[in-house]
C-alpha cells in the first residue's frame, strides 16, 4: 500500500506527500491515507507512545485552540476509576495500566463531560479558563463538600 | 474472537484506542464515545465503513484520517453496502487461499447516522441485513440530520424542533412519531438487535460485544446526544442521556434472532419525561401551556411501549 495519498489528478497517478495538497475537484480516483508507517497489524497492542504514526493520523493534529475552558486533573484525589477515560470524546484522557495520568491537551477541546462524570470528593478534575495556570489551579483547589442534608 | 475484559472500568481501560483525538466532532459530542467503545471492545482487526454524517465527516477531513483500522469513506446511504462488499470479498479469497494472513481475526462494522439509517440508507441496510453478511451496524441515533443543519429525520420524536420541523405560532415542531427501527430490524429476523445507550457503558459494551461475535448481519441502535442540535451544555451529555435512559425515552434491550426480548436496563426510579425534555432547548416550547398536550402525549407513548417490552419479555416468545 501507497506511504502517501493515492490519487489520480491531471498529471496522472501518483503518490503525494501530506504537504502536497490537492483539491477536490483533482483527486478522480480514490484516495488511500495510511495512519501507520510500515506494518500496522499489532497497533490494537501498541500504546500511543509506541506506535508510529504517519502525519495523515489525526494523533500528529491538535485542537487545542478550540479550547476556552480546559480541565486541570489532581492527582491527589483522584482514585483512577476510570469513568473519564471512558466518556470522553476525544481520547484525550492519559490511562496506562490501569492508572489516569493526566490529560492530551493537544486533542482535549474543553467540552468538560470529565469533570461531570468523576465522582469523587471534591472532584479530581476542574475546568479552569485556558489561561490559568495549572499549578495555580491546583493550589487553590476546593476543599471537600459537605453533603447537603 | 478475542475480545477484551469489560469486568470493570479499569480493566477496559487498558485497551490501547483506536479512534485518534483531533477529529473534529463538536465538544461533547457522543458519537466518538460510542465509536471508541466499540473499537474498545475487541483486539480482532476491524473493517469500518461510515455512512456520510458528522461522524464521517469529522474523522476524515483530508488529509487527515482519526481511524486507526481499515475504514472506508463512503456514500450518504452506503456504508452497509460498502462493508459487506469488503465482506463478501474476503470470504471470497478466504475460500481461495489469496488472502496474506488468512488466520488473523477481522470484524466487519458499519456507523450510520439515524439520517442515513432511517430514511436515505435505509434500502441498503435492509438488503444488507436480509443477504445475511457477517457484519455489525451500528447506527448513532441523535434524531436528526446533525451535519447538515438539524433537520428532522423519521427517528426525530414527537414535538422537537427542527429546522425543517420547526415549533412557532403554528406548530410544535414534529408531529409524526419516531420510526421504531429495532422492530423493523428484528423482523428481518436478525441474529442479534440492540438498543443501548453510551451512559451505561458495560450494557453497551456487552452488547456490542454479543454483536461483534454473533455470525450473520447484527444491528444496534445507539442513543447519541448532540449537544448542538439537542441544545445542551456540551459538558452535559452524560447526564442528557441518563434522563433518556431513566425517563425510558430510550429503553435498552436487545432482541435475539427476531423474537427473544430481554430488557437490559430497568431504572431504579423512573423519571418524568417532563425532567428529559427540559434538559434540552429542543423541547423548551412543549411547556407553553398551549403545547403541554404534547408532552401528556410523549410520555402516554413511552408508557405503552415499556409495557409493551415488558410484556414481550414475560412472554418469552
Ligand atoms: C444522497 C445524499 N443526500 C444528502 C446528503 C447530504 N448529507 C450529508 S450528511 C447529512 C446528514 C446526516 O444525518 P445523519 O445520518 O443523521 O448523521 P448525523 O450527521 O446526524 O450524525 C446529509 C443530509 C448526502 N451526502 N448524500
Ligand atoms: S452536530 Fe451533534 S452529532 Fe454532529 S458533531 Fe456536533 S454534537 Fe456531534
Ligand atoms: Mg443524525
Amino acid at each position: 500500500m501507497s506511504k502517501g495519498v493515492l490519487a489520480t489528478d491531471k498529471r496522472g497517478m501518483r503518490e503525494l506527500g501530506a504537504e502536497d495538497k490537492v483539491g477536490w475537484d483533482e483527486v478522480t480516483k480514490g484516495v488511500v491515507l495510511d495512519s501507520f508507517e510500515g506494518d500496522a497489524s499489532d497497533v490494537v497492542h501498541q500504546k500511543a507512545e509506541e506506535r508510529h504514526y504517519t502525519d495523515f493520523n489525526s494523533y500528529t493534529a491538535t485542537v487545542a485552540s478550540w479550547r476556552i475552558i480546559k480541565p486541570v486533573y489532581n492527582r491527589d484525589i483522584c482514585i483512577d476509576c476510570q469513568n473519564c477515560w471512558v466518556w470522553c470524546p476525544d481520547t484525550s484522557i492519559i490511562s496506562r495500566d490501569k492508572q489516569m495520568l493526566g490529560i492530551d491537551y493537544d486533542h482535549c477541546k474543553g467540552c468538560g463531560v470529565c469533570v461531570e462524570v468523576c465522582p469523587t470528593n471534591p472532584k479530581s478534575l476542574l475546568m479552569f479558563a485556558e489561561a490559568e495556570d495549572n499549578d495555580e489551579a491546583l493550589a487553590g483547589w476546593p476543599q471537600k463538600e459537605k453533603k447537603a442534608k | 474472537m478475542a475480545i477484551t475484559s469489560i469486568k470493570n472500568l479499569k480493566e477496559f481501560s487498558t485497551n490501547n484506542d483506536r479512534l485518534e483525538g483531533a477529529h473534529l466532532l463538536c465538544p461533547g459530542c457522543a458519537h466518538s464515545m460510542i465509536v471508541r467503545e466499540l473499537m474498545n471492545c475487541t483486539d480482532d482487526n476491524l473493517v469500518i465503513s461510515s455512512n456520510t454524517g458528522c461522524l464521517e465527516v469529522s474523522t476524515a477531513v483530508y488529509p487527515y484520517t482519526s481511524w486507526d483500522t481499515s475504514w472506508i469513506h463512503i456514500g450518504f446511504e452506503n456504508a452497509a453496502t460498502a462493508v459487506t462488499g469488503a465482506e463478501a470479498m474476503y470470504k471470497a479469497r478466504k475460500r481461495k487461499g489469496t488472502l496474506k494472513d488468512p488466520d488473523a481475526p477481522v470484524k466487519f462494522v458499519a456507523f450510520g447516522g439515524d439520517g442515513s439509517t432511517y430514511d436515505i440508507g435505509f434500502q441498503w441496510l435492509s438488503g444488507a441485513m436480509e443477504r445475511g453478511h457477517d457484519f455489525t451496524y451500528i447506527c448513532l441515533d441523535n434524531e436528526n440530520y446533525a451535519n447538515t443543519g438539524g433537520q428532522r429525520s423519521s427517528a426525530t420524536p414527537i414535538g422537537a424542533t427542527t429546522s425543517t420541523a420547526q415549533a412557532g405560532t403554528h406548530s410544535y415542531g414534529k408531529k409524526e412519531k419516531k420510526k421504531d427501527i429495532v422492530a423493523i430490524m428484528a423482523a428481518h429476523g436478525a441474529p442479534y438487535v440492540a438498543q443501548l445507550a453510551p451512559n451505561k457503558w458495560k450494557s453497551m459494551a456487552k452488547g456490542f460485544q454479543k454483536a461483534l461475535e454473533t455470525e450473520g448481519p447484527c444491528f444496534i441502535n445507539t442513543v447519541s446526544a448532540c449537544t448542538t442540535e439537542w441544545r445542551f451544555d456540551p459538558k452535559d451529555t452524560i447526564h442528557v442521556t441518563d434522563l433518556a435512559t431513566d425517563s425510558l425515552m430510550f429503553p435498552i434491550y436487545e432482541i435475539i434472532d427476531g423474537h427473544e426480548l430481554n430488557i437490559l436496563y430497568r431504572p431504579k426510579n423512573v423519571i418524568p419525561v417532563e425532567d428529559y425534555l427540559a434538559a434540552q432547548g429542543r423541547y423548551r416550547h412543549l411547556f407553553k401551556p398551549e403545547n403541554k398536550h404534547v408532552i401528556e402525549e410523549i410520555q402516554k407513548n413511552i408508557d405503552a411501549y415499556w409495557e409493551m417490552l415488558q410484556r414481550r419479555e414475560e412472554a418469552r416468545i
